[in-house]
């Protein structure tokens, strides 16, 4: 019986302690009309030997293209020592830390975690993970709504430069608690959120605006002008930001005169595999005044009753399981394992390296970009400055152009022009550190075989 | 045992070199946008790091290092093969954005899933996308309240449960913009069903249940409440937190409900991983597939493909930037298979088995159980009041102590309504010489509680810290490692 | 045993009030309440200013193991919240008639006080409540 080591003496012995005749009793108390037949949708088991040659056929059929996909999931080194430690059983089999005193390796690991992201985004604090970036975006604006004691209105302003995505979640998760959310548009040549744009809302009540920064485009965004005018309208700032940018850009907690009020993020590039779209990491930080609006867990460090410093879940007052209907959020579990990921790739890496991929990335995006536009029918959206993503215009459909590369190995970008109709054909392309030189060529050689074979749209 | 801060072990200058290109690269960015001081990061070598680390692994308890009868968490042994195929490199490195042509293994893989799940609670449609329990009933209500308003039926806003509910059951339904009405338990442990007669109305959008229930006791008029809840308009929603313990004997969906979340880190095996990440894929029946929320995997022919908004328009929408949490996902597929379908139904002769056994042994031992005249599900709970009254000694005192004697705490204090409680749920992976050994240590702290109840009160005393101040951890906030 | 003050008046969610010279009503929580949520670390109170109804909460008192909400008795307009429990929130554990109060508010319709439980009536709900 796999992983259960029951023999047919215990079964006997534990029946008998139990006074039933056997197993089948011991469900007696489930009404017999309701009783399953068993389950013969389900196939028989296969042992270790089936089940791993199944998954390598799986594996071996999707094979290994070379990726050059970004938009809000980004394939980074990572270091063998990673993922080494976060598979340890004492990791990855462990619960949630509610025994504080058998749970200090998770707690003091989540802490090291906390006190790296609230000075990676210039803020006071962080929380110790949500489930993603996109719903951590909803639970900021919901966040907002209960910090924000100065405003009654409900109303949050989201950029259209913002990964849409986020936006369909934050509407899917915050909706229902009648938020009312209102577009900014980006300027069609440079990309960016037009600040002007904020200028109609001026006097008006608004609870939040929203900047992702790099922007869905890879744009980089007027951060301190759209920073400076939620605080003089009575708004908090809420920053959307990718965590590896922020070893070189001015983080969330310094943007404008004040600094943003809530930094959130999807953490996957740190340490975590693309792994067709999850698990990442949710991060959020924010300031000191805000702590007790703040979903998730927080770890706080205490002392023991020898006078010994420890670490414990606190503030657990906020959380669902004692507030019930009133909690900050239902969220529950968080992402402890990838936070754990995470925590170990900052260490390994250090401000320094985090730069290093970070520059590397831009660099590579950008002989990309020259590569890439060097192909007839392929010229660049957008002329502002950029982290590493880019928005390529081509001058035919993209998609079929994608399905093309896929057939040469090649991954070659999003498309984005569904989500995009004014762009046109759009592509968003991304390259790391992980790319090389030579891998650019090949995609670029590709790309332009592709063009030639295939007729440009009319 | 004691383990420095990272930080602390960190030097201005030192870096595990080896982890990311050497060749310096100044960022062509605007000096506006540009950050002037470096982030607090650690400065340590790459064997710095991995010792560091691994130590702290090492002040964990976890499955793979101790018995962890966490009531409602389902802490059975997560499968090596789980992690190690989950990994295989093809799955590990694919871009969930790559096209549906590259991905064919990968969406075969989640196809198949949905359909075994679609099995074993015999629910008409699955959805794997929520990323945890809590987001799983997050969509389960966020359904419930599509349906009613696509009928136009827009007074149903209210959500009724049960007293002995999980909090997240309530907090979801205020998430979901309705309001939550509480209904009492009988002392027998089943749904007061007068209560929930007066309860329901055309303000009732739905009910939320854990079957068994939170107390570890299967309800046995789900029928009459499924009765009472449809008659009167609402949905029935099943918290799947306890599906462990009826896997493969009775489904949800015969059971007559219309969504239910699963928990796959608990029922289906994949890692809690310190809080994380779950998987809480939900099932529906025929009235709410056009509400599901995307992207779910399909099939044409031989091909499979994702189906997103406009496959089902009337969705409640995604959840996640991508497709939840895939990697969980194929931990809990491999698992499955391996169990196959005689192995799905033994999870929950064992799990059933076990828990009753310990019950049975602890009781006999005697302690008081809180549903004595019940037939315990896969977990069971134990009332410690006797305990506390004579001596002093509370469940928060035994499950300290418990950690002395190398053994996870029961959850404790869950569910409310019964005072000094221990929910202990200790899952079909445990051996009998393990419930033994528990139940030989309950003894032995029984007895310290009475002859030196000074023991329980300080106890932890073999643990890397004794028992830690929260009421200091929440006055005194200290969230973040200051350099000095 | 909890100690409930004659000369106050009482709810049965646990607040206690007080009738003072200026025709304000001073609120806060009972000695039992304190005692069952155990070490208070954190207390909202209201902002003055604030038009508050009877019935709702306005003050959340929050413990490690619990958060409750304090649900004014009387309608009427905050006048000011207890500023000392911002630092010191153990007030009301050591001090929850006196220096523990959470919030003052000059009521709209002085019958909703009169309405109120006295201490006796008090007594015997607190004794119904744990049997």
């Amino acid at each position: 019986m796999p992983f259960i080591p029951h023999t047919d003496n215990d079964i006997r012995t534990m029946l008998e302690a139990i006074g039933a005749p056997d197993i089948e009793a011991l469900f007696e108390e489930i009404p017999a009309n309701l009783r399953a037949p068993g389950l013969p949708g389900v196939p028989p088991a296969l042992n270790e030997m089936e089940i791993g040659r199944l998954m390598a056929d799986f594996a071996t059929r999707d094979g290994r293209p070379l990726n050059f996909i970004g938009a809000g999931a980004y394939e980074h080194h990572i270091p063998s020592a990673v993922w080494a430690i976060v598979t340890r059983g004492e990791f990855y089999s462990a619960y949630t830390p509610y025994q504080a005193e058998a749970s200090q390796g998770t707690l003091q690991l989540l802490y090291e975690y906390q006190t790296m992201m609230a000075s990676l985004t210039g803020l006071d604090i962080s929380n110790a993970s949500l489930y993603d970036g996109a719903s951590g975006l909803a639970e900021a604006c919901l966040m907002a709504v209960r910090a924000n004691r100065k405003s009654k209105s409900q109303r949050i302003l989201l950029p259209v430069a913002l990964n849409p995505t986020y936006r369909d979640v934050t509407q899917v998760v915050a909706g229902n608690q009648s938020i009312a959310f209102e577009l900014l548009p980006y300027d069609p040549k440079g990309g960016q959120t037009l600040v002007s744009a904020l200028e109609p809302y001026s006097g008006q009540d608004i609870t939040a605006v929203v900047l992702q920064h790099p922007n869905f485009f890879g744009t980089l965004e007027d951060v301190d002008a759209a920073t400076d005018w939620a605080h003089a309208n009575n708004a908090l700032m809420i920053g959307v930001v990718n965590p590896t940018s922020l070893a070189v850009l001015k983080p969330p907690g310094q943007w404008g005169k004040l600094g943003a009020d809530i930094a959130i993020g999807d953490g996957q590039p740190l340490g975590v595999p693309l792994s067709s779209g999850g698990p990442y990491f949710g991060f959020m930080a924010t300031r000191t005044e805000h702590v007790r609006q703040m979903p998730g867990r927080i770890i706080g460090r205490t002392l023991d009753l020898d006078g010994k410093s420890g670490f414990t879940l606190t503030l657990q007052a906020r959380e669902q399981h004692i507030r019930r209907s009133k909690a900050t959020s239902n969220i529950c579990t968080n992402q402890g394992l990838l936070v754990t990921a995470a925590t170990i790739y900052m260490s390994l890496l250090g401000a320094k390296g985090l730069a290093q991929v970070a520059s590397t990335s831009m660099l590579r995006t950008q002989q990309l970009v020259d590569a890439l536009t060097r192909v007839p029918g392929v010229r660049l959206a957008f002329d502002r400055p950029r982290f590493h993503e880019a928005v390529l215009l081509l001058d035919r459909p993209v998609k079929p152009v994608l399905e093309a590369l896929a057939h040469r190995g090649i991954v070659g970008g999003a498309d984005i022009s569904a989500r995009y109709p004014s762009l046109g054909n759009a592509l968003l392309v991304c390259a790391t550190e992980t790319r090389t030189l030579a891998d650019i060529e090949t995609y670029a050689q590709a790309l332009a075989e592709t063009m030639r074979n295939s007729a440009a749209a009319a | 045992m004691h383990e420095k801060l990272i930080f602390e072990h960190s030097a201005p200058g030192r870096s595990a070199d080896a982890q990311y290109p050497q060749v310096p690269v100044e960022a062509p960015i605007p000096a506006a946008l540009r950050r002037a001081s470096a982030p607090l990061l650690p400065e340590v070598s790459e064997l710095q790091a991995v010792r560091h680390f691994t130590r702290l692994s090492q002040l964990n308890f976890s499955i793979d290092t101790h018995f962890y009868p966490l009531g409602s968490c389902t802490m059975k042994y997560n499968p090596k093969a789980c992690n190690q195929y989950a990994m295989l490199p093809e799955l590990l490195n694919r871009h969930p954005l790559a096209p549906e042509s590259t991905g064919q293994g990968i969406l075969q893989i989640l196809f198949e899933l949905q359909e075994m799940l679609k099995e074993v609670t015999g629910m008409r449609g699955v959805s794997l996308t929520p990323m945890a329990g809590a987001q799983g009933e997050f969509a389960g209500v966020a359904m419930i309240r599509a349906y009613h308003k696509a009928r136009k039926d827009f007074a149903r806003v209210e959500i009724i449960v049960p007293d002995a509910a999980h909090g997240t059951n309530p907090a979801t339904a205020t998430m979901c913009g309705c309001t939550v009405k509480e209904i009492p338990t009988l002392h027998n442990g089943d749904i007061d069903l007068e209560s929930l007669k007066a309860a329901v109305g055309p303000q009732t959008a739905g009910i939320m249940l854990t079957n068994p229930s939170t107390i570890g006791v299967f309800e046995r008029h789900i029928d009459e409440v499924r009765r009472i809840v449809h008659e009167a308009g609402g949905l029935l929603y099943y918290d799947g937190a306890n599906l462990n313990a009826i896997l493969g004997k009775v489904r949800p969906g015969d059971m007559g409900f219309d969504v239910i979340h699963m928990n796959l880190h608990k029922t289906f095996s994949t890692p809690h991983g310190g809080g994380g990440p779950g998987s809480g894929a939900v099932g529906v029946s025929e009235r709410l597939l056009p509400f599901m929320p995307v992207p779910i995997v399909g099939r044409d022919g031989e091909r499979f493909r994702w189906l997103d908004e406009k496959d089902l328009p009337q969705t409640i929408g995604r959840l996640s930037n991508f497709m939840g949490n895939t990697g969980v996902l194929l931990r809990a597929y491999i698992y499955m298979r391996m169990l196959g379908r005689d192995g799905m139904q033994r999870v929950s002769e064992f799990a059933t088995l076990n828990s009753n056994y310990l019950a049975a042994r602890l009781r006999a031992a005697g302690f008081e159980l809180a549903y004595p005249e019940r037939r315990a599900s896969h977990e069971f709970i134990v009332t410690l009041r006797r305990e506390a009254r004579e001596w002093g000694t509370n469940a928060m005192d035994f499950a300290k102590r418990l950690l002395d004697y190398g053994f996870h705490a029961p959850t404790t204090y869950f569910p409310l309504l019964v005072p000094e409680c221990l929910l202990i749920e200790p899952t079909e992976t445990e051996s009998k010489e393990e419930l033994d050994a528990f139940v030989d240590a309950m003894i032995a702290i029984r007895r310290e509680a009475e002859t030196d109840p000074d023991k329980l009160k300080g106890a932890p005393w073999t643990l890397p810290v004794r028992r830690l101040d929260d009421v200091r951890a929440a006055k005194q906030l200290d969230l973040t490692w200051k350099a000095a | 045993m909890s100690n409930i003050p004659a000369d106050l008046r009482f709810q049965k969610s646990h607040e206690w009030a007080r009738l003072e010279a200026d025709g304000t009503i001073t609120i806060g929580i009972s000695d039992h309440a304190q005692q069952a949520l155990g070490d208070l670390v954190f207390v909202e109170a209201p902002e003055p200013g604030r038009h508050v109804n009877a019935g709702e909460g306005c003050a959340v008192v929050e413990s490690v193991k619990a958060a409750s909400d304090v649900y004014s008795p009387v309608s009427g307009e905050v006048v000011a919240g207890n500023a000392d429990l911002g630092g010191q929130p153990e007030l009301i554990n050591t001090d929850p008639y006196g220096a523990g109060w959470i919030m003052r508010v000059r009521p709209t319709d002085k019958a909703q006080f009169a309405s109120m439980l006295d201490a006796k009536a008090y007594a015997a709900a607190l004794a119904a409540e744990t049997h």
